[in-house]
């Protein structure tokens, strides 16, 4: 039981509909940014977006081959560890089902890989289902660098940091291998709604 | 790439507060006495959490200001106007009171001796917090390690901890440099304006000392500050960023 601090109340209306904003989150209309390092600029001629590992194939798109395949536009909110919340933010990508169609593979776990060296693990069902995207657009424009552009995973039922900026493929595997922040005490999955920010909670 | 001890889970305490300081007009220093002791390493931060009478429960994190060697755990707040927790740190909060945190949480902003250097902290703003504590570090420990902070920040009066760095200047190993980017005192001998090419190659040290580079401050600050260091040649992999604020 938290004990109250002497004189502190609330100073803003109820952001939103309490039903959309997970425990211990308030809702900006900002759209902050994180990031461990410099934001890395690689040119679209260079880029891929590959499915390694636990396969029996390797995939791998070019950036003109990843916008050629059906793109879907989605609004969700999203949710960060650092307490923020933004309601209805609107993106368009490649679900991560179509990019798994075809792909033959034992594994339970993906680790997705970034520019820069960022990683992070998810179970490959949380990947699945209509719950996953490879979203190179926000809001109707290209995907600004310093928000993960050309392209970051989108996974809005984890925490925001499971959604790697940055994004050039997903590795399958048998074991889960803790990605960058999942090996500094962060969460190993991040259900917002079970507020899981830091490992043990 | 280190990787941090593993540990249990981060529980919340309390912490007492034994002393409050203004650093500036909008920014205060909060000096806490927590139950346990948090074992952090210099450059990490902590969630606070404040319950009203009517239970209402807000949280935020913020950097630490002291080094692990310091006898007290030491927070330094930036109120924002439209903020709910930082107005109360910095205007209502006193001596006396009890604050709910835990922490230590972050685990590669930080820098202790065995990272080495030469270290570079590139600060704007209220980005110096924890900055400072990896300064407070290196002395404590009596580090040899060449060390630069480039400070910038709008004028003399916004300067956090201004005694502290002002005082550090005339030290072998310790190198501070401001960059007062809005307004400068009569006599001035220091940078006067926003971080540009020009003055982070005068200030980053040479590509081949390979330095270790900490940048911490708004968004826009960090952004330009790490694209220039990059674009001046240092390795991107030795650039370690932590930003704050919207885009």
């Amino acid at each position: 039981m938290s004990p109250i601090s002497r004189g502190f109340h609330r100073r803003r209306g109820p952001d939103a509909d309490p039903a959309r904003v997970p425990p211990g989150q308030y809702v900006t209309g900002d759209f902050p940014v994180l990031s461990a390092g410099p934001t890395p600029h690689t040119s679209l001629d260079m880029w891929t977006f590959s499915i390694v590992g636990a396969v029996d194939e390797s995939k791998s798109w070019s950036w003109n081959e990843l916008q050629s395949l059906p793109q879907e536009t989605v609004t969700v909110d999203i949710h960060c560890v650092t307490k923020w919340s933004k309601l209805d933010t609107t993106w368009a990508g490649v679900s991560v089902d179509a990019l798994l169609d075809g792909v033959d593979t034992s594994a339970e776990y993906a680790l997705a890989f970034s520019d820069g060296g960022y990683t992070t693990n998810l179970p490959l069902e949380d990947l699945q289902g209509g719950k996953a995207w490879v979203v190179s657009s926000y809001d109707g424009e290209p995907l600004d660098p310093e928000h993960g552009g050309p392209a970051r995973l989108l996974v809005p039922h984890l925490y925001f940091w499971k959604s790697a900026k940055w994004v050039r493929g997903l590795e399958l595997r048998e074991d889960d291998e803790p990605g960058f922040w999942e090996g500094y005490g962060y969460h190993n999955y991040g259900d917002p709604w079970k507020e899981q920010r830091y490992a043990g909670d | 790439m280190e990787r941090a001890a593993v540990r249990g889970r981060l529980t919340w305490q309390l912490a007492n507060v034994v002393e409050l300081a203004a650093e500036t007009a909008r920014t205060r220093t909060i000096v806490l006495e927590p139950a346990e002791p948090l074992g952090h390493r210099a450059g990490q931060h902590v969630d606070v959490r404040l319950t009203a009478d009517d239970g209402y429960q807000a949280q935020r994190s913020y950097s630490i200001a002291s080094a692990p060697d310091d006898e007290h755990l030491v927070l330094t707040v930036e109120r924002l106007d439209d903020g709910e927790v930082s107005p109360y740190l910095v205007d209502d909060l006193r001596v006396g009171d009890a604050l709910e945190l835990r922490g230590p949480i972050g685990g590669y902003f930080v820098w202790d001796e065995s990272l080495g250097g030469p270290l570079l902290l590139v600060a704007g703003g209220s980005g110096v917090v924890p900055l400072r504590a990896m300064l407070r570090h290196h002395r404590a420990v009596e580090s040899r390690i060449p060390l630069r902070l480039l400070y910038s920040v709008r004028s003399l009066d916004e300067v956090i901890y201004r005694d502290e760095l002002t005082r550090a200047r005339p030290d072998g190993e310790l190198d501070i440099r401001f960059t007062l980017t809005r307004e400068q005192p009569d006599g001035w001998d220091g940078y006067a304006r926003r971080i540009d090419r020009e003055l982070l190659a005068d200030v980053a040290w040479p590509v081949e000392d390979r330095p270790l580079v900490y940048v911490c401050g708004p968004t826009g600050f960090v952004e330009t500050a790490a694209d220039i260091l990059v674009s001046l040649g240092h390795d991107a992999g030795r650039i370690r960023t932590e930003r704050f604020g919207p885009t």
